[in-house]
């Protein structure tokens, strides 16, 4: 099992967003949690990459506890996240936020060959590398995040959300992009998203979250045709 | 060229070398600091005392003088790994203060009367007054921009950036907070002790007011009129809050006054600073080279 979350409780202060959530991602996998606005996706996955702290619980990652590190060891152990809302570095270029995903790994990169890679996934980085991140579109830096994730070539890609505000032709494209990873270059992902369609439609398996606790989890084809989930989810 | 010009490219040079320091913590690492003249003064008094009690010339004690401001840097930039920017600005105010009080109280460091009879600096032998002295503070100005501009351009400096932009992005990626907020501390700082060290012999009595808030609030707003984060931002900085306070002697009184306002106007018109960007002078400098191509 690459990673194992188990009953996680995350808080806000005094306000509990995530009562006791336990899943788990398989080396290899596309796994998704599809949940609603609010339903604590954000919260769940900034907490995989030690960006908000647990307060019960834990987190696996490769048989070792990783609960209580900071984000940047576990970046070093090869977790990345493709953070809500992008977060690129707004007044760096376009290439210069590429270059810090591979902070650390430059020496044992083949750095121009890891780049090309990068281009051919996302053309439009190529054409736009020497712009201000803050001068890219919205769907551009969601891009660029990806793009900033992938060029240290992690063993866990965590996704939040990247159809958010995407046009519905880029959705298709970047999720294109995600099932090309996972099954021609063996990433395995963790996506969270409100749109169920496009993100069953690529996973393995997927697990429901309604305000903090997971209701449903099994195989994506089965979800997807579950009454409850086609009724909540997918607008049938 | 007369003397008094002369003694006023010094202290630009000087002022640009500490304003430099600056930049590395405010413009690059995005730590705000308004007790800046505290390492100053730690450097000023770290040399003088080696001159005037060990009888170190500049030459032998700027090593130490480096690694001691730095060291203390370090220490005293640890506040800004658990503070966040409001109160960090409030944290580096009270290491500045205390630091002064420290150099004006204790009798190990001349008290209120300061050092005196700190030596001059030879070079190979020959005392430098003001042209020569002018020519090792512009020297080591240069080195200082050097060190900047290799900051900038390695994978320290671009981390740095990463982490003024967004701290948990940044560290998503694997870039450590503590890491690069404490070796900007200690770069940033290390450079105002060679500020220091060249003031404390150039100035051959130094006194604790020397290095005083005000000295800091001098400093933020060379940084902040240049353009913070850019390289010679702190050297235009310098320039400008040198030479104008002397052309407007009369106004001595005022001059924490105009500082003040002269950072709200910044902040309100140019935010990137006068070589940032939409900065009036670097759109000039676009212009003229525009020209200059066509
Ligand atoms: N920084 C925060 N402080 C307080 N409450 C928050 C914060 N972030 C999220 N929440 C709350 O936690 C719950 C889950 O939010 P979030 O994880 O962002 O949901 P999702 O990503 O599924 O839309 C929501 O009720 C939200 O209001
Ligand atoms: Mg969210």
């Amino acid at each position: 099992m690459l990673l194992e979350a188990e009953n996680l409780r995350i808080a806000y202060r005094d306000i509990e967003a995530v009562h006791g959530a336990s899943f788990h991602v398989e080396e290899g996998e596309l796994v998704s949690i599809i949940g609603a606005n609010g339903a604590g996706k954000t919260t769940i996955l900034n907490a995989l990459m030690g960006m908000t702290p647990v307060k019960e619980g834990a987190v696996r990652y490769r048989g070792l506890d990783i609960t209580g590190l900071p984000s940047h060891k576990r970046a070093g152990m090869g977790i990345r996240i493709v953070p809500e809302g992008a977060r690129v570095f707004p007044q760096l270029t376009v290439l210069e936020n590429i270059m810090t995903g591979l902070y650390r790994l430059r020496k044992v990169t083949d750095v121009p060959s890891r780049l090309s890679w990068i281009y051919e996934l996302f053309p439009v980085l190529d054409e736009r590398s020497r712009q201000l991140a803050q001068t890219l579109s919205g769907g551009e830096q969601q891009q660029l995040a990806i793009a900033r994730a992938l060029v240290s070539k992690p063993r866990l890609l965590l996704v939040d959300e990247v159809s958010m505000g995407l046009m519905p032709i880029l959705v298709e494209k970047v999720f294109e992009v995600l099932r090309y990873l996972n099954r021609e270059e063996d990433l395995t992902i963790l996506l969270v998203e409100q749109n169920a369609l496009a993100s069953l439609a690529i996973s393995n398996r997927a697990y429901v979250l309604e305000t903090g606790v997971i209701t449903l989890e099994g195989e994506a084809q089965t979800l997807k045709s579950d009454p409850g989930v086609r009724k909540a989810y997918l607008g049938a | 060229m007369s003397n008094y010009v002369l003694t006023i490219g010094i202290f630009v040079a000087i002022n640009g070398i500490v304003a430099c320091g600056l930049n590395i913590i405010v413009g690059y690492a995005g730590q705000i600091s308004l007790g800046h003249a505290a390492f100053f003064g730690i450097g000023a008094y770290t040399a003088a005392l080696l001159a005037t009690r060990a009888g170190f010339s500049f030459w032998l004690s700027l090593p130490l003088v480096i690694i001691i401001t730095g060291a203390i840097g370090l220490l005293l930039g640890l506040p800004s790994l658990r503070v966040r920017a409001d109160f960090l600005a409030i944290t580096t105010i009270g290491i500045n203060f205390i630091v002064e009080s420290v150099f004006m109280y204790v009798p190990f460091f001349g008290g209120a009367l300061g050092i005196g009879g700190i030596s001059r600096i030879l070079f190979f032998g020959i005392r430098l007054r003001e042209a020569g002295f002018l020519a090792l503070a512009g020297t080591l100005l240069v080195l200082s921009l050097g060190c900047t501009w290799w900051f900038a351009r390695s994978w320290t400096g671009l981390a740095c950036f990463a982490l003024r932009e967004d701290e948990i992005s940044a560290s998503s990626i694997g870039i450590s907070p503590v890491l690069f907020k404490l070796l900007a501390f200690m770069t940033g700082t290390a450079m105002a002790g060679v500020g220091g060290s060249l003031y404390a012999h150039y100035m051959r009595f130094i006194s604790a007011t020397d290095f005083g808030f005000p000295v800091s609030v001098m400093m933020l707003s060379m940084v902040v009129v240049g353009g913070m984060g850019t390289l010679w931002g702190p050297v235009i900085g310098a320039l400008l809050l040198t030479i104008l306070p002397e052309v407007f002697r009369p106004l001595t009184d005022y001059r924490m006054l105009l500082y003040a306002v002269l950072l709200l106007l910044m902040i309100r018109f140019q935010p990137g600073g006068l070589l940032g960007e939409r900065g009036v002078l670097k759109n000039l400098a676009g212009r003229i080279r525009g020209r200059l191509r066509s």
